[in-house]
């Protein structure tokens, strides 16, 4: 019988200064990647629902690490699956999809969510299968629990995973947006009908105001980003729409919340995406060349107010980069490329501030995207593309940092070396974020 | 600005009844003497429920950040857009900050930092009374 924990202990994050060095430092590391084909909607087969996707996608991350399933003890599974569709009340679950697989008491794990249980069902393969974790959220979020449960012996093969589900309709529309009363802790927040890139666009008019700085300065990272994301042959837009974004597109693009416009959001999608973590010990023979973990660091923040203000978030960045580098015993300029988390496009500016990445400081960040940040330069902003480049799916970042220290970026191969790099989300508050190594000291 | 109805709890119902009354009431921990919002069970910083009282304020405040929407996904707004969305701090503690439309204001290129004064408005659902904020001078 798989043991599945959902309650994380705190002791999992290092979400306060001063904790040191990562006990576990170089002792764990990833060694497989598995994605699926991207799309931008659910097409309502059993082939493409979010579960058989997430099959695919451990499957493929086995194949790539060389692993048989019988080797995996341990899965980390993250439970949501939404991009901000929801399962409409009273539909039923496609009579394909309840032929092609086992169900759990839950008819909607596999096509609206994803639960341990649910895979551990349909994929007999894992005979060895120990334990499980449900890390919610994100993808940066189920690593950080992977990469700690094995430095602490608690798994020596463990597959991670994320899955998104995407329907017809737009984007968080219905439901208790059409409501005529709110109830519950998002009532002083809802009626004021901020759309979800909100909190992000009026933090960075607070930054604008600040810095002095313009809206039109961030288009550099967003065309680069773009760029990446056509050179990323996994990602939705280089598989569906190939088309590269010039400044005029940025600039003219419609509002959401402004400062915050179309492109400084992403695209919803639904895809899957899998990650093998072993210890450096098993990582020896497997397929790929390991990626060290040195470190990782967790935020905590909570808003004071209502709305989180631009200096908590600085407040937060800072202290994210403080831990990492802590935790990783490295300093800000040991860092060759950083995949941080876009969502949101504009929060990219709070985290590599955060980081001091390129030895910038606060305020400072716009001045660098006027500067080279392409892959080919001397400090690379975001050479994954991120969930700009190719949709949303808070895994890209993970795998391009992986593939670039493993020299197989391909395309988007940085010209630099890329020995040490960080990645994670997914917002300046709450996030988790990784240090991967070339070499594990 | 039509909006929806926030629905009170047993946690809340001072908020929104003072609200119904046009006043501006805060949770304040007597002993942290720190005001915290949105309202909760316990003190945020000590943990406590013993020393929570409603301390109304000034209804004075200031513009801190705001937004311009022109894409909400909330039904009863979308007819309303692109309309303002503030972040508003109270002269009392910064800390403390709620949203608002700004009503009377004109959309867009606004002062951060502007002097704003409280008002309240009946939302359409149930009737309940929102904190509003307008510009002053």
């Amino acid at each position: 019988m798989v043991e599945i924990i959902t309650n994380l202990p705190p002791e999992l994050y290092h979400s306060q200064e001063g904790m040191g060095v990562w006990p576990y430092r170089g002792k764990v590391a990833a060694v497989g990647i598995g994605h699926t084909p991207t799309s931008r909607r659910w097409d309502e087969r059993a082939e493409t629902s979010v579960g058989a996707l997430s099959i695919m996608a451990l499957r493929n991350a086995m194949a790539d690490a060389g692993v048989t399933p019988d080797q995996v003890d341990g899965l980390v599974v993250v439970p949501e699956t939404t991009t901000g569709a929801y399962w409409p009340a009273g539909k039923q679950v496609n009579e394909d999809f309840l032929q092609m697989f086992e169900q759990t008491d839950d008819p909607l794990d596999g096509v609206a969510k994803l639960s341990p249980e649910w895979i551990i069902k349909n994929m007999p393969e894992l005979t060895n299968l120990k334990t499980a974790w449900a890390a919610g959220t994100c993808t940066s979020h189920a690593l950080t629990v992977a990469v700690e449960v094995v430095g602490r012996g608690l798994a020596s093969v463990c597959l991670v995973l994320k899955g998104w589900h995407n329907y017809a309709g737009r984007y968080y529309q219905g439901g208790a947006n059409a409501e005529p009363t709110v109830s519950g802790p998002t009532k002083y927040s809802a009626p004021w009908g901020g759309p979800a890139c909100y909190g992000t666009a009026q933090q960075f008019q607070r930054y604008m105001w600040k810095y002095n700085k313009t809206h039109d300065m961030v288009a550099p990272f967003v065309i680069n980003s773009r760029r990446n994301g056509l050179l990323f042959p996994e990602g939705y837009w280089a598989q569906h729409r190939p088309e590269p974004l010039t400044a005029e597109d940025y600039n003219e693009a419609r509002w959401i919340a402004k400062p915050a416009n179309l492109y400084d959001n992403d695209i919803p999608i639904m895809a899957a995406g899998a990650y093998v973590i072993a210890s450096a010990e098993k990582a020896r023979d497997m397929k790929q060349k390991p990626v060290y973990v040195l470190g990782h660091a967790s935020d905590r923040t909570r808003a004071r107010g209502i709305a989180l203000t631009l200096e908590e978030v600085e407040e937060a960045c800072g202290s994210s980069g403080r831990k990492l580098y802590e935790s990783a015993g490295i300093k800000a300029s040991d860092v060759d490329f950083e995949n941080m988390y876009d969502g949101f496009g504009l929060f990219h500016i709070f985290h590599i501030e955060g980081l001091g990445y390129a030895g910038i400081k606060k305020g400072e960040a716009l001045d660098l995207f006027q500067d080279d940040i392409s892959i080919e330069g001397p400090h690379p902003v975001s050479p994954s593309g991120g969930n700009i480049g190719s949709g949303r799916t808070r895994f890209w970042l993970h795998t391009d940092s992986l593939q670039q220290i493993q020299g197989r970026a391909g395309a988007r191969q940085i010209s630099k070396k890329a020995e040490i790099g960080v990645s994670g989300g997914p917002t300046p508050t709450g996030g988790n974020f990784i240090i991967w190594s070339s070499t594990p000291d | 600005m039509a909006k929806q109805s926030p629905v009170p709890d047993d946690i809340d119902r001072p908020f929104w009844d003072a609200a119904n009354e046009e006043r501006l009431v805060i949770q304040h921990c007597s002993a942290c003497d720190r005001l915290q919002h949105p309202p909760q069970a316990t003190c945020y910083q000590c943990n406590s429920p013993q020393n929570l009282t409603w301390k109304q304020m000034s209804g004075k405040g200031s513009i801190y950040s705001y937004g311009v929407v022109y894409d909400t996904p909330v039904a009863v707004l979308q007819p309303q857009q692109p309309y303002n969305l503030a972040v508003i701090q109270l002269d009392e503690d910064p800390g403390i900050n709620m949203y608002s439309h700004l009503p009377g204001a004109p959309i867009d290129n606004l002062p951060i930092g502007g002097r704003v004064e409280l008002v309240f408005e009946a939302t359409p659902g149930t009737g309940q009374k929102v904190p509003e904020w307008r510009l002053v001078g």
